[in-house]
């Protein structure tokens, strides 16, 4: 979606504001949505990815919001769209009269031994790749609705792949438990002088993982 | 971006009566952002109803944010990062496969399936960022700063690195090609700072004391002689 969350290359938004000796989690309440999001994410029952929620905040909203608010969002509607809590118990912060207690809860040892677990988004299949290290190649001017890794600066410009990382879960689709569509993934460097003009530094470039779908022959 | 303009934005945000923004617009610290004063109390109220609906157990809350505050951080990074400096092979190791070299340390997990080590020389500089959201290499750094997952940062590393890097109190030289990696997909990536000149006689505890997290995110050089710059 050419949504707020897909800022790379505006201006306007302000001096980068840097806090020395910033802790962790800011507040109490931080760190909760923070652990219940990986304590629910850890059971597997989620059926929606932490960030289409999040991209859909409200423009507005979402520059307003601190981060892990837009993470309250975020957990809320996956427990929703999952099937794991309604509306109703969401309004009356109680569960649902008559509704059958889940037996599913990590426990603290089995919640933090699922961070240390590696997640497995890289596949193991055979899947032919369409491109190779050194070649040119163009990312496609596609604007899907929904969620996308291909950001909007990049779409349209024309850049050289520099590595093909192997097969990995295409997140297009597997966000919305769509399908994992394995295929690779490649880093493709983009000229700054291609993304941006000639006012960009003629040396510098852009690094972008890109998924063999984004991308086109030139 | 100017002064004049971000005053623009001011006085048009006020003049519109809007809510959008308000402490954005008057550039305070995002740490203290004005936050509804209800979200704390919407927290709560939602981890009790998870609570009571059997879908978590508070206890592993607890244990899931004393582990990313007190056990994974850039600690971690410090120590592949002096690693890389004293030992060679290492570091060899380490820019080819940065995930299976920072495990040989010990450490992986979360948001570190595939982690890629990019070296700063004296002809490139490099720099980290995730324009879409906050992707960033737990298992080395920790979770990130507010300013990493900031508009600011996200908007401008990719079209004005030198920009953003001057805004850090980091010049880079105009004939070293600056490299921003705008972590999309998968891999997550981490800088791995030139060494200072004048560390020669220092062991590997102390190369890693030096090591700043800034660093590793390619926004800030390593200062060595710290007890000589100003305060």
């Amino acid at each position: 979606m050419n949504g707020i969350h897909d800022m790379g290359g505006m201006q306007d938004m302000g001096p980068i504001e840097y806090a020395k000796n910033e802790t962790v989690f800011h507040e109490r309440w931080e760190g909760r949505i923070y652990a219940m999001s990986y304590a629910v994410q850890g059971t597997g029952k989620l059926r929606l990815g932490l960030r289409p929620p999040m991209e859909t905040i409200p423009p507005g909203e979402y520059l307003r919001m601190s981060y892990y608010e837009r993470w309250i969002t975020s957990v809320t509607e996956r427990l929703l769209a999952s099937d794991l809590i309604t509306a109703s118990e969401l309004k009356s912060g109680r569960p649902d009269p008559g509704s059958v207690k889940a037996t599913f809860a990590l426990s603290p040892a089995d919640a933090v031994a699922a961070q240390f677990k590696i997640p497995a988004t890289r596949r193991d299949v055979p899947v032919a790749a369409r491109f190779q290290p050194g070649e040119n190649v163009r990312a496609r001017n596609i604007n899907p609705v929904t969620h996308t890794r291909l950001p909007r600066y990049a779409r349209g410009k024309s850049g050289r792949v520099e590595r093909d990382h192997g097969v990995f879960v295409f997140s297009d689709t597997s966000v919305y438990a769509k399908g994992e569509n394995p295929q690779h993934l490649y880093s493709v460097r983009f000229a700054a002088r291609e993304l941006w003009g000639d006012a960009a530094a003629s040396q510098d470039a852009v690094y972008i993982d890109m998924f063999d779908d984004y991308l086109e022959h030139v | 971006m100017s002064t004049t303009r971000r005053d623009f934005l001011t006085a048009a945000v006020a003049a519109a009566g809007t809510t959008v923004a308000p402490n954005h617009a008057h550039g305070q610290d995002h740490d203290h952002q004005d936050v509804p004063s209800d979200v704390a109390l919407r927290v709560k109220s939602l981890e009790s109803l998870l609570v009571e609906k059997g879908l978590v157990d508070p206890a592993a809350l607890d244990a899931l944010i004393d582990t990313y505050e007190h056990k994974v951080g850039p600690r971690n990074g410090s120590r592949v990062v002096a690693r890389a400096w004293i030992d060679p092979a290492y570091k060899e190791r380490l820019l080819a496969n940065g995930t299976a070299a920072i495990a040989e340390l010990g450490y992986s997990g979360n948001q570190g399936a595939d982690i890629r080590v990019v070296e700063n020389t004296a002809t490139v500089h490099n720099l980290v960022v995730c324009t879409l959201c906050s992707c960033y290499p737990w298992p080395v750094l920790g979770l990130p700063p507010v300013w990493y997952k900031s508009a600011p940062y996200r908007s401008r590393a990719v079209i004005d690195p030198r920009g953003v890097l001057r805004e850090f109190g980091t010049e880079v030289p105009a004939h070293v090609e600056v490299r921003v990696w705008d972590s999309t997909a998968e891999q997550r990536y981490v800088v791995l700072p030139e060494r200072p000149v004048g560390t020669e006689q220092l062991d590997e505890d102390a190369l890693a004391a030096l090591v700043t997290r800034d660093s590793m995110i390619g926004v800030a050089k390593i200062m060595h002689q710290q007890k000589e710059r100003p305060a």
